[in-house]
């Protein structure tokens, strides 16, 4: 399974809109820091508006994605996190620190604009 | 009402097989999507504890009751190599995955009842309960 990322402009957008698996979750990773590399993308909108579910692993992927995009000079932002997920990733300890967010796609991505200075 | 489901854990797949199934035996027995979320995401970290640790065992999934309360309870058990120090993987923080897992405390917040029965080189069998409210 293939998660789409889509192109717009400088940006590239993805709504996760499956039960992440771990070799979907990885291969997605993999995938996006393609997609900049080919791209030059300056900016990622990581949308999961649909994920009704966030366990340590998918978590730990999102926040290494999240650096190894800013490694390569983009910035990430994950939208849409549903009130459960924030709340049971909270109660599962993980704080999901230095990992840009925002409420929904829209403000996400006057987020990247803001930051990316244009 | 008879409500349950054993789900097999031996690869990744069953890890998403174990909570999607937790997900429909939570949301048959009335939970609101907040405690789901929970119990959805405690059966992903039993299931894949017992994945990384184990490499194969199983996650029952039930309807569980007393006196008046209603609840929901995960058995996760394998026959793997057994936690030694159970007082150690009950603290935050502990690891031996390198971090791939929230560990064991965050899974007992997630639920309202938790127990481990371990012994070295038998298995591990954890039970969690999640009661209705």
């Amino acid at each position: 399974m293939r998660i789409p990322i889509l192109k717009l402009n400088e940006y590239l957008l993805i709504t996760i809109q499956v039960d992440l698996d771990d070799k979907t979750a990885l291969q997605f990773q993999e995938d996006l820091l393609e997609k900049i590399h080919e791209t030059g993308a300056k900016g990622v909108v990581i949308d999961l508006t649909s994920v009704d579910m966030i366990d340590s692993f998918i978590a730990k992927v999102l926040g290494d994605v999240v650096r190894m995009s800013n490694l390569m000079g983009a910035r990430v932002v994950l939208t849409g996190i549903q009130p459960a997920v924030a709340i049971t990733l909270i109660d599962l300890g993980i704080m999901m620190k230095n990992v840009p967010t925002a409420l929904d796609l829209e403000q996400g991505l006057e987020k990247l604009q803001q930051e990316l200075g244009g | 009402m008879n409500i349950q489901s054993c789900v097999e854990v031996r690869n990744e797949w069953d890890i998403v097989k174990a909570r999607q199934s937790g997900r429909n035996i939570a949301k048959e027995l009335g939970f609101g999507t907040v405690d789901q979320a929970r119990i959805t995401t405690a059966i992903s970290e039993l299931a894949r504890n017992i994945y990384l640790y184990a490499g194969k065992g199983e996650v029952s999934i039930e309807r569980t009751e007393t006196g008046s309360k209603v609840g929901l309870k995960i058995i996760a058990a394998d026959s793997g190599p057994g936690i030694k120090d159970i007082r150690r993987v009950m603290e935050d923080g502990f690891t031996t995955s390198g971090g791939l897992g929230a560990g064991l405390p965050g899974v007992k917040r997630l639920m309202d009842e938790f127990t481990i029965d371990s012994k070295e080189n038998e298995g591990t069998t954890i039970t969690a309960i999640k009661w209705l409210r």
